[in-house]
């Protein structure tokens, strides 16, 4: 058994536990089935980590989580349930006191995301101002305020209490990443997604705000799905990875054994995108093709177009199979790849 | 804000002001009739007395020296008698003005009490039955002529439901001690409910008639730019904090879509003040646009002189206001 | 090169221009395109006048003085919308304002456009001395209300058709003007105008056969739109008496003459105003399709 799962997660149930989630688009040019029967789990305290290219559906499959999937997309079929609760049968009340509380996000650049006409402190207090009931009668909005401070803090923004009544574009790329995390963990969320965290930031900062949520983290005892197409990222943050590709998860396990044994040929292919420091002269290959159009898909695997080891057996729908205990590839060659990988090394 | 920043746009007006006096004294000096015949028409006069009057009004000199005297006395706030009242120009059209004020600013009000909730609604229910309501209505309110309009208006309440008044602004029988000189608020302030209810009474339909071309424009702007917020990531965040729906929409999009509503609410006040013109005369409003027309019609030519230039002058100003206040509510945008 | 290969296929398929598909998409909005036809009805009544006018238009009848609308007591179906004060037939000044509604309408706009484009390009193209000019220009005529502005002018000149046409032209060009000069500032940074500057095209060739054409949809749009506005404004001026000079029929005079008996004959100040409402109307909705057929990113 080569799981590396942390010992926390080792025996619980799944805090998200999300089965055959089909989230379209309903565009002019057809529908779009943009994610297409995904399964995954969420465990209590770990972090998950979403592969992919852009397009791949990571962000719609955890839009469809936080039930804010924008027009015209919907979601299809599945179930998404979080704490045994299906969240697809949520009033919209419901669903206004999970966001925020129970799961939270963080978006792409904080930038963007930050509304510009409101202060910082506006935009953390109503957060805890919704959802917070232990705050005192009469002095909710001093608690509040205060909260908000100590919020601030904690994600290392200097002299908070004089800098929290600023607009968000006073504050730098980095800092605004940071209140944005706070905004999001302010009501000490169960499970946080974070949405390519550090895509928008400049390569130093990249790494302080993601030690960040890790360290955020372990010290409330959250979940965190960490959305990104960086395997790099993964590799250091999270504790099991889901590789999506073309709405379709095509590999899970546990970060380590991934990385280092990966299974489907797209995987492999990542991989091969990361510079590893033992060997910075071997050339990075990029993987040929594009991701395909995800109209009308079906009947074949969906990495036919760009995979090395195509064979037309390969011209059908292919199931995720067990690799090792918790470790699922979607192909049908696995171990045939396994085989010639062996004898080639 | 900077004040140097300020002061430096200010600065910018300048050039703009004193070509739009240019105009305005130009204009004046090419419109036919002599002032001078104007007021003494009907006069026994000597062509030595004209000449006299000729000299004392300045309109012996040469068209350079004239125009510095007449800026000189338009800073001064002096535009000269209004032949027709016999009274110093600055204090007929004072007399007038709160009237147009208190209409402007009523349609104003009309128009924003209309255009922003429905502007708002428009965007939140876009292409569903309310928007396409917003959008015929908004196409009828930029179609109307406001001056046929005015009169269906009086038409429909005054003639047919005797509900409203056909015209005025206030009946005799109410008498209240001015302060502000305008009519709703001098009641109020007075404790004249009945005042106030005759003087809504009569505001309503013009002020209606003023403000519908300007809620259709605001209607669309609010649109279009509540559209653009909606479909910005910091309302996608703002969902996903769990506040209520009601303050995503009104506080976080609102907050920035009300920005280009605000400006074009401003600038859109200057296009208020060419239409008082038509409807204060089908609602015989004593305000300034109707003692322009007069003015025009008895040749009063002082009097519509400054009164083109206080146009001018006012919508200049709002225009740079209008400026001032997207710099203001921008937070983004620096000066 | 690989472009040579791929020219049969292109040739096979009818080659569509932007333009063409503008225009395409005009024609299936159903809504537009009824607007337009309305509009261009509105024209062949304006120009056939004579011969669709059931009476003279200025023939006075005092009998007929304030004759109700056919479908009242006392109305006749020869006299359909009723009779005015001087019991003129409403429907057949109707007809005959609606010459004086488009053929300012038409003129003010056409002159402005020429007038603002040619200035617009100008101050965009040339940029120094003109265009600070140009521009300065634009600016203090932008300081005037526009009605305020006419209604001085009309002062200044007197009543009559050609004066009101001028004095609306004098500050109308601004609006073409300003939109040209935006386009030009951007269409001179342009491959097109680049490459023909680098053979060496002189500058008026550059401007009105290379720029031109280009930035013609949306001065065309923008001139559409502006029609509308004017035809308002005609009326409001013909309202306010500064206008188109009585007998002469305009449909802002007779809703000012219809003032007068409006508690007793409300036809002859409603018809007029309903004539001028549809066709404002069908420009502005016309107008908004033709924009979004030919800048579909508008279209929200």
């Amino acid at each position: 058994m080569h799981s590396t799962r942390s010992s926390a997660t080792e025996m619980s149930e799944p805090l998200l536990s999300i089965r055959g989630l089909k989230t379209c688009f309903a565009t002019r040019a057809g529908m779009v089935t943009a994610v297409d029967g995904v399964d995954l789990d969420v465990y209590p305290g770990e972090c998950l980590g979403i592969v992919g290219e852009s397009g791949s559906g990571k962000s719609v499959t955890f839009a469809s989580v936080i039930g804010l999937v924008r027009s015209p997309g919907f979601i299809a079929g599945g179930s998404i349930a979080f704490e045994g609760v299906d969240l697809r049968t949520l009033s919209d009340e419901g669903w206004r006191s999970l966001r925020g509380r129970d799961i939270a996000m963080t978006m792409q650049d904080a930038l963007t995301a930050l509304n510009p006409a409101l202060t910082v402190a506006e935009q953390i207090e109503e957060v805890i101002l919704a959802h917070a009931n232990d705050l005192p009668r009469g002095g909710r909005r001093d608690a509040a305020r205060l909260r908000a401070v100590e919020m601030l803090r904690l994600v290392g923004i200097p002299a908070p209490e004089k800098r929290i009544d600023d607009y968000p574009h006073q504050f730098s790329g980095g800092m605004r990443q940071r209140i944005m995390i706070a905004i999001a963990l302010s009501c000490r969320p169960k499970l946080l997604i974070a949405d390519e965290p550090t895509t928008a930031l400049d390569v130093t900062i990249q790494a302080q705000v993601l030690d960040l949520i890790s360290d955020l983290r372990r010290e409330l005892g959250m979940s965190v799905a960490l959305i990104t197409h960086d395997l790099g990222v993964v590799a250091e943050h999270t504790d099991r990875v889901a590789v999506m590709y073309a709405g379709q998860i095509v590999e899970t396990g546990p970060t380590r054994e991934l990385i280092d044994r990966p299974r489907h040929p797209y995987t492999k292919g990542l991989i091969g995108l990361i510079p590893r420091l033992s060997d910075l002269d071997a050339p990075i290959r990029p993987i040929d093709g594009q991701v395909p159009e995800l109209i009308g898909l079906g009947g074949t695997c969906r990495f036919y177009d760009r995979c090395e080891f195509r064979t037309p057996r390969c011209r059908t729908d292919i199931p995720m199979e067990a690799v090792e205990p918790n470790h699922h590839a979607r192909c049908i060659r696995v171990n045939e790849i396994l085989r010639v990988e062996e004898v080639l090394q | 804000m900077n004040p140097l920043a300020l002061v430096g746009r200010i600065a910018q007006l300048l050039p703009v002001l004193l070509g739009v006096s240019v105009i305005v004294f130009v204009m004046m000096a090419l419109t036919p009739g002599d002032p001078v015949e104007i007021m003494l028409s009907g006069q026994q006069v000597t062509p030595e007395q004209v000449q006299a009057m000729r000299h004392d009004m300045g309109l012996d000199r040469p068209p350079l020296e004239r125009f510095a005297v007449f800026l000189g006395n338009a800073l001064t706030g002096d535009f000269g008698l209004s032949f027709f009242h016999r009274r110093p120009v600055v204090d007929v059209i004072a007399e007038r003005l709160p009237a147009t004020i208190e209409l402007t600013l009523a349609a104003l009000l009309i128009a924003i009490a209309i255009s922003i909730p429905l502007g708002v609604a428009a965007a939140v229910h876009k292409n569903r039955l309310l928007d396409r309501l917003a959008a015929v209505g908004s196409l009828f309110g930029i179609s109307l002529p406001g001056f046929w309009f005015g009169i269906i208006l009086i038409i429909l309440f005054a003639v047919h439901m005797q509900v409203l008044p056909v015209s005025g602004r206030m009946d005799y029988a109410c008498e209240v001690a001015p302060f502000t000189r305008l009519m709703t608020i001098d009641s109020l302030l007075r404790g004249r409910p009945d005042c106030l209810a005759d003087a809504l009474s009569h505001l309503i339909l013009p002020a209606l008639t003023l403000a519908l071309p300007m809620a259709a424009v605001l209607t669309r702007v609010q649109r279009a730019a509540m559209l653009e917020v909606l479909r910005s990531d910091y309302i996608v965040f703002a969902q996903a904090k769990g506040i209520s729906r009601r303050r995503v929409l009104w506080r976080h999009a609102l907050k920035n879509a009300l920005v280009p509503t605000v400006t074009v609410a401003a600038i859109e006040t200057g296009s208020l003040l060419g239409g008082n013109m038509v409807v204060e005369t089908v609602f015989g409003w004593p305000g300034l646009g109707r003692l322009v027309v007069e003015s025009i019609f008895v040749r009063n030519y002082p009097l519509v002189q400054a009164a083109v230039l206080f146009y001018a002058v006012t919508y200049v100003f709002l225009n740079f206001f209008a400026d001032l206040l997207y710099t203001m509510l921008n937070p983004r945008v620096r000066l | 090169m690989s472009t040579a290969l791929e020219a049969p296929a292109v040739a096979i398929e009818r080659i569509e221009t932007p333009t063409w598909q503008s225009i395409r998409r005009f024609a299936a909005d159903g809504f537009s395109m009824t607007a337009a036809v309305v509009v261009v009805l509105f024209v062949l009544m304006a120009a056939l006048a004579p011969w669709l006018a059931p009476h003279d238009p200025y023939e006075s009848d005092l009998l007929r003085r304030l004759q109700p609308p056919a479908w009242m007591e006392g109305g006749e179906w020869s006299y359909f919308l009723g009779c005015d004060a001087l019991g003129r037939d409403i429907l057949s000044r109707i007809i005959y304002g609606s010459r004086v509604s488009i053929t300012i309408g038409v003129a003010v706009v056409l002159i402005a456009t020429v007038v603002g484009t040619v200035l617009g390009l100008a101050a965009g193209y040339m940029r120094g001395w003109v265009d600070i000019a140009i521009s300065r220009v634009i600016d203090i005529l932008l300081g005037f209300p526009y009605l305020i502005f006419a209604i001085a002018l009309m002062a200044m000149m007197g009543p009559g058709l050609e004066n009101i046409i001028l004095a609306l032209v004098y500050k109308e060009w601004v609006v073409p003007a300003r939109v040209v000069r935006g386009e030009v500032l951007a269409a001179r940074e342009m491959e097109y105008v680049e490459a023909a500057r680098a053979v060496g095209a002189p500058r008026f060739h550059i401007m009105f056969r290379e720029i031109l054409p280009n930035i013609l949809s949306p001065v065309i749009v923008v001139s559409t739109i502006r029609m509308a506005h004017v035809i308002i404004l005609e009326a409001s001026l013909s309202f306010l008496g500064l206008g188109v000079q009585p007998p002469t029929a305009s449909w802002g005079s007779m809703v000012a003459d219809g003032r007068a008996f409006i508690l007793d004959a409300w036809w002859v100040c409603t018809f007029p105003g309903i004539a001028i409402l549809l066709l404002v109307l069908s420009i502005n909705v016309a107008s908004q399709g033709l924009r979004d057929a030919f800048d579909p990113k508008f279209s929200d």
